[in-house]
């Protein structure tokens, strides 16, 4: 098994390497034949592993491939492990990333870095499987760098605008601060359990369950809250959590095949899928639990709101991406990490939806983003249409549709929840359901409905995207509406993830939701009587109220509301007050430092300083060496004086 | 090859040999005959090291290839060579970088070629000696013979302000080392001898032990260079011709880190002990105060040099972090990691700085501005140079599976061992190095084509991507499979800690 494992990482990367550096002679089509081909060949294989784990429930691979070093006497390695997540995320990633390369030939198409592009997201591909596969914190600190580094490339794609680069920098710098977090999450596994390698560590946590450590003298805190609130800093730079979720919308400036990819199917969910993967660990400290739902909920809700002020196509659809992992996030906290890895997933079918799609009007508009310049667009682009419109009910969570079972196991696993601060987050799940329907709506029929505002020039030339473009996302439509009714049941209430996923009996709230399961059918049923699916309802009739019927409304309540507005287009201020206090407090600090520290104090007084101190010392000294005899002569009967009278005086 | 075969005596003489033969044949006709024998001469060494590598015993911490000869038999000076663990990885960057220079100057130095190469070569083999002496005269005079082909190099070949610098780096430099002669004379006297080994095992008192501590810290300080006795480097960087630069952060600044571990840790153990705090508050100041430094720098080579302050700073942490974990666990558990760590990020900053500073001179050598200002959009006119000097300020930045990461991951996972603040201070390089690298890159590479001379440069050519491609692979494979040149430490490294917990007093 170990060379299909092989195999699977494998394939993107030799894409990558060919695409990359031989690009100029393979040509375009050559650079998007073998990226393409390694991807499916990746995609085949991890449906064989999908199988073979899943379905036939052969037992978990764990093994090393190579020995990184030995220092101390400890083994850092790079290795496998393949279990029921892993199969599981292994086939969302390969999946969703084949079919953005495929949408890349018609989105690409005349772009002078074709062929880089390719090299990127098939380095992508690798890096990501790179993280989920891994058996250890090192390699999971590997991928976790790579796709920063991919995002980053990518997000500065088009290095030659100005935003873009701002952007690729503050997104890599924001993660920074997260990684820091994670970075020394992996410093105290590693100095309590003695390893990196997450087998042993989970055998180990409940024996160190109630250590404890101190880091200020007088304070001692639980080393398990330690260590998973460090790891959870990585995740929230990684899931753009608040309030490290500021790079994620200027990550758009990317093209949207990555921003579908990266930004809203796999890489941002990397921090989710980590804390799954860690659930042995933070099983064992309910005060990280709570920290998480907390974060989450406050995600959840803030940025959902801002989608509802943003004109961006591409960046409404970011804000919910961020709601989106909020929710996620939330459900970690509430143990329900089978119920976020749910929603991981049908998430990133329906997400890279409806940034292809998005993407797909945005190549119909010839690159115009906004949406107060879209409108009517129904007819002209009918299958972009109607996959958008899937993929929005599917994020709003209508009925039998796949957003709705993992969204509403979420609500229901945080309203079971005994937790602090379980209250709170279910508020904000709750009224985030309204907010998620009435911006998704708003969304659709601006871009869709009502009156064309696209200029004359461009209405004439609208036609629906070429079958590159179409079929990926036809081919993910599929899965966001019945990926959840397949996997709802065995995923949340059954043996799915096996050993994968660890949860101590007293906060189990999926096997609590499970005893009242009855089947598909009886969700979808119980559903339609509960809340959440009437908040949807009354966003969509919000949405449909302000911007169809009476499309004058939003400027009114945007003039009564002014400053509620201003505040949410100032997203909260964050922005703002990064820009002043991070970035300009450190170049100021910078400039202080090396303007006072080194030039003034080191160079100015201590180096040179010295040296002007022997220039004045000597030029004081010379006087003595006037050069005449009788001023030596004189010199010399003083010291004969001194030196015979010293003796007699002391007598 | 003979067991007795004088390898290191080789590696050390050859160039030094070749350099001089160059400077009496020199002449400005045969241009391409200097070069050539420049290159062969310096392949040749690169050889000779590289058998050092190959018979080299990874099992054993005892110094090998060892050669004595007596030189000064009044006061038993000896020329007395041999090499460890913890040299041979030194050497090898020595050579191989020696390589790269000449490759680098080829076409570039126009003036006095062949005293420039001769001035490299002849450097080469005095820093091997630094790295192979194994008595601490012959050290010394290795270790103050390199300053002079290095004082040439700043002082001919370098920009409009190379007279200040070079003299600032002269006199810098050679005061600090005036230290360490007096320290190398008490301990004779002590000893009566100048066998590193003997004085390794020399009983000190506690005040005798912290005068030499200081001693030494004077003169291995300057050279690394620590804070506040740092400022020479940005100038002798800015000014230095490219290679010099290069030669300068690869090598020069590893031969203070390694006084360190060859003198003051296993002949002054206990002061080092007492004195820890002073040690890791410097390199902590190193990492974080010059970090913010670099950020603010406008010129490309000065926030290099910057940086390699800040980075070498790991390297002095990694080394005298092990008391402080020794403290607080009660056991040398991570403490090796600490010192290996330092070794590792040594070797990688050779790498990672070198490249930086090549690629600074590609830039420099077609539009002569080191100014960030002067530049802007490169990507777009030189997008395979682009390619590599984004690689290469990723490993500057730590990225994993870059060499950068290596020793950095190491020296934070063992300072955590001792304390989580320092740890944290130490891990902000996370944020500054990504910050004043990338910043860079951002002003630099990306952007829009920024101006005519932007506009009008040519991408590398295929000298400058020789050099640079296998500066790309060595920092890759560093990165991607460092258990190699770990292997090589460990026993040596293992020696070391042993003999430094172990009390003089």
């Amino acid at each position: 098994m170990e060379q299909v494992y092989l195999g699977i990482v494998l394939a993107p990367l030799f894409g990558a390497v060919l695409a990359g550096l031989f690009g100029r002679y393979i040509g375009r089509s050559g650079s998007h034949w073998v990226t393409i081909a390694g991807v499916a060949v990746s995609f085949a294989l991890s449906l064989l592993v999908f199988k073979q784990i899943i379905i036939d429930g052969a037992a978990p691979f764990n093994g090393a491939i190579y020995t990184w070093m030995v220092s101390d006497g400890i083994k850092f390695e790079i290795g496998f492990l393949v279990d029921q997540l892993t199969a599981l995320m292994i086939v969302v990633v390969t999946f969703v990333s084949l079919m953005v390369h495929i949408y890349t030939i018609g989105y690409m198409h005349d772009d002078p870095g074709y062929q880089r592009f390719f090299s990127y997201i098939a380095l992508f591909t690798f890096s990501m499987l790179m993280l989920v596969m891994s058996n250890n914190f090192l390699q999971l600190f590997f991928g976790w760098e790579a796709v920063g580094l991919v995002s980053y490339l990518l997000i500065g794609f088009w290095f030659q605008r100005e935003s873009a680069i701002y952007a690729n920098l503050k997104a890599f710098l924001v993660n920074r601060v997260g990684d820091l977090g994670f970075l020394l999450g992996i410093a105290v596994i590693l100095m309590h359990f003695n390893t990196l390698d997450y087998a042993q560590i989970f055998k180990m946590a409940p024996h160190l369950a109630h250590e404890t450590v101190t880091f200020i003298p007088g304070y001692e805190w639980s080393l398990m809250t330690v260590i998973c609130i460090l790891l959870f800093i990585g995740a929230m730079g990684k899931s753009a959590q608040v309030p490290l979720h500021v790079w994620l919308p200027d990550s758009m400036e990317g093209p949207t095949p990555i921003s579908a990819l990266i930004h809203a199917a796999t890489m941002v969910t990397a921090g989710i899928f980590m804390v799954a993967r860690m659930s042995p660990l933070f099983e064992l400290s309910e005060t990280a639990l709570s920290f998480m739902m907390l974060i989450g909920a406050v995600t959840a809700l803030s940025m959902g709101l801002l989608g509802i002020v943003q004109n961006d196509i591409k960046r409404v659809v970011a804000y919910s991406t961020l709601s989106q992992l909020g929710y996620m996030t939330v459900a970690l906290g509430a143990s329900a990490y089978a119920g976020a890895i749910f929603h991981l997933m049908t998430h990133a079918f329906f997400k890279a939806l409806l940034f292809l799609a998005a993407g797909s009007v945005i190549i119909a508009l010839h690159h115009e983003q906004d949406i107060r310049k879209m409108g009517a667009l129904k007819n002209h682009l009918p299958i972009t249409y109607w996959t958008f419109l899937i993929g929005t009910l599917a994020l709003i969570g209508f009925p039998g549709f796949s957003g709705f079972f993992s969204k509403d196991a979420i609500i229901e696993a945080v309203y079971e929840s005994t937790l602090p601060g379980a209250g709170m987050a279910y508020a904000a799940v709750m009224i985030g359901v309204f907010v998620t329907a009435l911006y998704s709506f708003r969304l659709l029929f601006l871009v869709f409905h009502g009156e064309s505002r696209v200029d004359a020039h461009t209405r004439k030339h609208l036609h629906e995207s070429p079958w590159v473009v179409t079929v990926p996302l036809i081919a993910l439509a599929i899965p966001s509406v019945i990926m959840g009714a397949i996997h709802a049941g065995p995923m949340l209430f059954h043996d799915f993830f096996g050993k994968a996923i660890f949860v101590l009996p007293q906060h189990d709230v999926l096997a609590h939701m499970g005893r009242e399961y009855q089947g598909v059918m009886g969700f979808v049923l119980h559903g339609l009587i509960e809340p959440p699916v009437w908040l949807a309802f009354a966003g969509i009739a919000t949405a449909w109220w302000c911007y169809i019927k009476h499309p004058e409304i939003p400027a009114v309540v945007m003039s009564r509301c002014a400053t509620l507005y201003r505040i949410l287009c100032n997203k909260y201020g964050f922005d703002d007050f990064n820009d002043t206090v991070f970035a300009g407090g450190g170049r100021r600090f910078g400039r202080l430092l090396w303007q006072v520290g080194d030039v003034t104090v080191v160079d100015g007084v201590m180096v040179n300083g010295t040296a002007r101190g022997i220039g004045w010392f000597s030029s004081v000294v010379r006087h003595v060496q006037t050069g005449y005899l009788y001023h030596y002569a004189f010199a010399i009967i003083i010291g004969l004086v001194l030196m015979l009278g010293w003796p007699l005086l002391s007598q | 090859m003979p067991a007795d075969f004088p390898l290191l005596s080789l590696a050390i003489w050859l160039p030094i040999v070749g350099g001089l033969l160059m400077l009496a044949t020199a002449s400005e006709q045969r241009v391409q005959h200097t070069r050539m024998l420049a290159l062969i001469v310096s392949l040749l060494t690169f050889l000779c090291t590289i058998l050092l590598y190959t018979h080299f015993n990874h099992k054993t911490y005892h110094m090998q290839f060892a050669e004595k000869m007596e030189w000064i038999q009044a006061f038993d000076i000896n020329y007395h060579l041999g090499i460890d663990g913890i040299s041979l990885p030194l050497i090898l960057l020595t050579s191989f970088t020696t390589v790269l220079v000449v490759i680098a100057g080829w076409e570039v130095i126009r003036y006095k070629l062949a005293q420039y190469m001769a001035a490299f070569l002849i450097m080469e083999g005095l820093m091997i000696g630094v790295f192979s002496a194994l008595d601490a005269i012959l050290f010394y005079v290795f270790w103050e013979g390199m300053l002079i082909p290095m004082f040439l190099i700043i002082g001919i070949w370098g920009g409009p302000h190379r007279v200040y610098a070079a003299v600032k780096f002269f006199l810098y430099t050679f005061l600090g080392s005036v230290l360490m002669l007096v320290a190398f004379l008490y301990l004779y006297f002590a000893a009566g001898s100048f066998a590193i080994l003997d004085l390794h095992q020399l009983k000190i008192g506690m005040t005798a032990q912290v005068l030499i501590f200081i001693a030494f810290l004077v003169a291995f300080a300057v050279k690394v260079p620590m804070w506040p006795v740092h400022t020479w480097l940005p100038d002798a960087h800015v000014e230095a011709p490219t290679g010099g630069s290069v030669i300068l952060a690869a090598i020069m600044l590893k031969m203070g880190a390694y006084g360190f571990l060859r003198f003051s840790l296993p002949i002054t153990p206990d002061a080092s002990h007492e004195l820890d705090w002073l040690m890791i508050m410097l390199s902590l100041i190193a990492v974080v105060y010059i970090g913010f430094v670099a950020l603010v720098q406008t010129d490309m080579k000065k926030l290099i040099a910057y940086s390699s302050i800040s980075h070498m700073g790991f390297v002095t942490l990694g080394f005298f972090i092990v008391f402080m974990i020794f403290e607080q666990t009660g056991s040398t558990h991570g403490a090796a990691m600490g010192l290996e760590g330092g070794l590792v990020q040594m070797i990688s900053h050779g790498f990672v700085s070198s490249a930086l500073f090549l690629c600074v001179g590609v830039l420099y050598d077609r539009l002569h501005s080191r100014e960030i200002s002067a530049y802007g959009g490169v990507a777009n006119t030189m997008p395979a140079f682009a390619a590599l000097m984004v690689l290469f300020a990723l490993a500057n930045s730590g990225l994993p599976g870059t060499s950068g990461f290596v020793g950095e991951f190491m020296v934070i996972l063992s300072t955590f061992k001792a304390n989580f603040w320092l740890a944290l201070l130490a891990g902000t390089t996370l944020i500054l190095g990504a910050a004043y690298t990338l910043w860079m890159v951002k002003r630099v590479i990306f952007g829009a084509v920024a101006n005519d001379g932007v506009a009008s440069l040519k991408d590398m050519n295929a000298r400058e991507a020789l050099v640079l491609g296998v500066l790309a692979v060595a920092v890759l494979g560093l990165g991607l499979w460092p258990a190699p040149v770990l292997d090589i430490m460990h026993p040596s490294v293992q020696h070391l800690l042993q003999h430094i917990m172990q009390s003089k007093l």
